[in-house]
């Protein structure tokens, strides 16, 4: 992985942005201590490091409308970051940029429960909105794994999901309105408390968008009334075709459960030696059902689904009698990754999206790779929406190892797109996933793409290197080139 | 008369876009055409017709996906789903009586072009939360895609989002990829009679706090309620309130009896079952009280539901009703050369924010009224910037949205 070469005009300007920015941010909020950065100098994806040129932590929304103009100004480059718990990279600081950390951005601004709706700040955590609106029976639906550290902002950035979007929706479509400041210093307002901006969904294309269109200030999400009841159910199945089968009769009988997790038996092993959830050892795949409503409801659809996995040739079946058994059943499941993390002294994380009834052949392809690269792999995926997590057993300390981790892990995101699906569920393509943009999209798809970009931010100052594979001018984005004076098709059926 | 060309493959229709481009002249971009009298009046010498591109190209029902071209009529798309007792979940409704074309007629480019979304908007989201992927040529006469065919994708930016609500100004697309879900077993409502408008919102609040996971939440003052086909409400002759529940039986009758409970509090409680409350919601979903007042200039007023009675109660000539909890404001008017756009507006301003949008008046108010709601200078400039970055010629239905985009 490339990162573009730091400009070296930039980096020998450094103490005079560092004394530019002072201006902006007096007292600690300007950190250029090499000591002081390194905390910064990578985020979830830990494989990639770089000390940024300087950090600065703004607190109020006209700060960063005055370094974002500043460095725009001065042609300086910009690296957003949240809580720094992306796992692409997409907050990895750039040598001769600017970090520009939200953290100080934590506090939740409104509450509005008759419009059922939040107001704030970007620093705040995504459990934190949780935190404030409970006492009511309220809560913030889209719940990635990282909820209790990650930030609103990082994931309006990252467009996030968690085990329950499959019911719940992504950040996108729990987000009402944001501030956001463009790298010019232009403070913008989207959206607010109402349904459905007017004129072009910007919204919409600024979740999601890394980081890379400008910086997000203040946010206004949907919050929902806790469901009465959630009960989960425990399934193993002697192949992870029946599993599947299963999900699939599942969604077929038009029961949408609050969550559908699958392990693979790597992953039950390495979680149940963990964590003791009381995992079956003896299946090749297991199935957690969560079903949340009324209890009349959550009790009549239990017993569906066990029927359902009856049919599909469960043999194992239990389900939660209790809140404590329910939340021992997600324990295993949630502690996966540290799960794995003992049983490796590295392991890659991966997220792509198949279309679900092309897992067994998807899953049988990863075991030949793994067995060619000569590195395990346990899965964990989000059965419901098809969305995987292969990760990645490797030894960083063993010479070319990361390497082949990285060449299995980008063959594993190929044949994701291949068979129909997407390089990146949830996580984002960030650093990580940026070289293999081209295997689902053409030329023609990524340049439309960085013309919008063009439209946000001109010079390519937001967080460069992020995301698109080649960088190019907007000038050069922008020219046509025109064939006059061609009749259209002229067979083509006109009135 | 315009000259319309109607392309039977992608590479025509690319070759139809470059072909304006070269010739710098803008085109009318249509499917089934609808929904042309939405927008503002635009000149266009060309016609661009994709109804050709029609028909079902996948529909997988347990993967919870289907493809589509764009002239697909809606009405097939739903006839399809409802085989495998599925919908769409987003409930758009069919506007071609609303805007004086024939029922049954509109496509599902159109629903998305337009972000179409009925009364379980508040709950499943809009057309743009369904959306998942398209193929189409660019204002740069540039075959491309954007998105995918699975449901959980952040690959790039989502530019499917940007396809909803852009009406056709960015991108002509070929075929449309979206989410489906299953349909509900049952669907009963909850009526509450004769309550006035900020009562009525406070019922719909007290219900959407509730864990009861209310799916629609409509105000009909009485003025309004005659134009229903359900008895229930057309012959109750006061203000009906109504609350729906959707899901697996023995639930839907649990929550129903927990509403009827919770609301009993304010005034006369009813209850439709599933026969009546499908085709209330239907009548909702293609806003009837209105497609039967076709002398009214309408309005459509999206604010925060606390709000939307504050809305009507500043505009007292208005007849109206609310949807989306009262976030939601259908405002009839009598025909006026500005179409009350400023006190409309003014209304709209004065909660704090949202938009009003003038969905139906004659093409000559539609020319010089703001049919969409007026932005600032720097978000219009980025609007621009963004309709440039996908057709830097402006042949795509140009001006349709605001004036140069």
């Amino acid at each position: 992985m490339q990162m573009p070469e730091p400009d070296k005009a930039i980096l020998a300007r450094r103490a005079e942005i560092v004394a530019a920015l002072r201006d902006i941010v007096p007292g600690e909020g300007v950190i250029d201590a090499p000591e002081e950065m390194k905390p910064y100098e990578s985020d979830g994806l830990t494989a990639y490091r770089t000390l940024p040129l300087i950090v600065v932590l703004p607190s109020t929304t006209a700060q960063v409308s005055a370094i974002l103009r500043y460095c725009h100004e001065n042609q300086v480059k910009v690296v957003p970051r949240g809580a720094g718990t992306s796992l692409s990279g997409g907050a990895l600081p750039l040598a001769d940029g600017v970090l520009l950390g939200l953290g100080k951005f934590n506090r939740v601004l409104d509450i509005d429960y008759d419009n059922r709706c939040a107001v704030v700040q970007p620093g705040v955590t995504n459990l934190g909105i949780t935190a404030a609106v409970q006492d009511r029976g309220f809560y913030y639906a889209p719940d990635p794994s990282s909820q209790i550290a990650c930030t609103i902002g990082g994931n309006v950035a990252e467009n996030s999901g968690g085990v329950h979007c499959l019911k719940y929706g992504l950040t996108t479509n729990n987000v009402l309105g944001v501030e956001m400041v463009l790298i010019d210093g232009t403070i913008l307002r989207i959206g607010g408390k109402h349904l459905d901006a007017e004129g072009y969904d910007l919204l919409g294309i600024i979740i999601g968008s890394e980081g890379l269109l400008g910086v997000v200030t203040e946010v206004t999400v949907r919050i929902l009334q806790k469901p009465a009841v959630a009960r989960a159910v425990l399934l193993g199945f002697p192949t992870s075709e029946s599993a599947g089968n299963c999900v699939g009769a599942i969604i077929g009988a038009g029961i949408i459960p609050g969550g559908m997790e699958m392990m693979d038996r790597p992953a039950i092993h390495a979680a149940e030696d963990f964590v003791h959830a009381g995992y079956p050892r003896d299946v090749e795949a297991l199935l957690i059902v969560e079903l949340d409503g009324p209890a009349v409801e959550v009790d009549h659809l239990i017993e569906r689904v066990e029927a359902i996995a009856t049919a599909n040739g469960a043999v194992y079946n239990r389900i939660s009698q209790n809140e404590a058994e329910r939340l021992n059943f997600w324990a295993g499941r949630k502690a996966a990754f540290p799960a794995v993390g003992r049983i490796s002294p590295d392991y890659f994380c991966m997220d792509g999206t198949i279309p679900r009834r092309r897992l067994p052949e998807v899953l049988t392809r990863m075991t030949e790779l793994s067995q060619y690269y000569g590195l395990g792999v346990a899965n964990v995926f989000h059965a419901g929406d098809g969305n995987l997590h292969p990760l990645i057993l490797y030894d960083a300390n063993k010479p070319g190892e990361l390497q082949k981790a990285e060449d299995f892990g980008a063959d594993i995101l190929r044949l994701c797109v291949e068979v129909g699906g997407v390089l990146t569920g949830e996580h984002g393509v960030g650093v990580e996933k940026r070289d293999l943009m081209p295997a689902m999209f053409t030329e023609i798809d990524l340049k439309q793409q960085q013309r919008l970009k063009c439209a946000f931010d001109p010079d390519g100052l937001l967080n460069p290197g992020k995301v698109f594979p080649q960088l190019h001018r907007c000038a050069e984005l922008g020219r046509m080139h025109i064939h006059r004076g061609q009749l259209p098709f002229p067979d083509l059926p006109r009135f | 008369m315009s000259d319309t060309m109607r392309p039977e493959t992608l590479d025509q229709l690319r070759d139809a876009v470059a072909w304006a481009v070269a010739e710098e002249t803008p085109l009318e971009i249509v499917a089934r055409g609808t929904k042309r009298g939405l927008g503002r009046t635009m000149q266009t010498d060309h016609t661009l017709d994709t109804s050709a591109f029609s028909g079902i190209s996948l529909y997988e029902a347990d993967e919870l996906v289907m493809s589509a071209g764009p002239g697909t009529m809606l009405a097939e798309i739903e006839a399809a789903l409802a085989a495998q007792n599925q919908q769409l979940a987003f409930e758009p409704g069919d506007w071609g009586p609303l805007l004086g074309q024939p029922a049954g007629m509109g496509s599902i480019a159109g629903i998305f072009a337009c972000n179409i979304a009925g009364p379980r908007r508040l709950k499943a989201g809009a057309a743009r939360d369904h959306i998942l992927g398209f193929k189409g040529v660019s204002g740069r006469g540039e075959i491309y895609k954007a998105g995918s065919r699975v449901v959980k994708n952040v690959t790039g930016y989502d530019l499917p989002k940007l396809f909803c609500s852009a009406y056709g100004t960015l991108t002509v697309a070929s075929e449309l990829t979206f989410k489906v879900l299953p349909a509900p077993e049952k669907t009963y409502s909850v009526l509450i009679l004769g309550l006035d408008d900020a009562t009525a919102a406070s019922a719909m609040a007290l219900a959407m706090t509730s864990p009861h996971e209310v799916s629609a939440a409509a105000h009909l003052p009485a003025g309004i309620t005659a134009g229903f086909g359900v008895s229930y409400v057309r012959e109750a002759g006061a203000a009906v309130t109504a609350i729906r529940v959707e899901g697996p039986g023995p639930s839907v009758e649990h929550r129903c009896r927990e509403l009827r409970a919770l609301l009993a509090g304010f005034g006369q409680v009813e209850e439709l079952h599933t026969h009546n409350s499908l085709r209330f919601w239907r009548e909702l979903a293609d806003v009837a009280p209105f497609a039967a007042r076709p002398d009214m200039q309408l309005w459509r007023v999206s604010v925060a539901p606390l709000s939307g009675p504050v809305v009507a109660a500043a505009l007292p000539d208005a007849t109206y009703y609310f949807d989306w909890a009262g976030g939601l404001v259908w405002l009839g008017l009598p025909p006026a050369p500005n179409a009350h756009a400023d006190a409309v507006r003014a209304a709209v301003a004065a909660t704090g924010g949202g938009h009003a949008t003038l969905i139906r008046a004659a093409a000559d108010v539609r020319a010089t009224v703001p049919v969409f709601q007026p932005q600032d200078a720097a978000l219009a400039a980025l609007s621009r910037r963004v309709k440039d970055s996908f057709d830097p010629r402006g042949v795509l239905n140009p001006g349709r949205l605001y004036p140069g985009a």
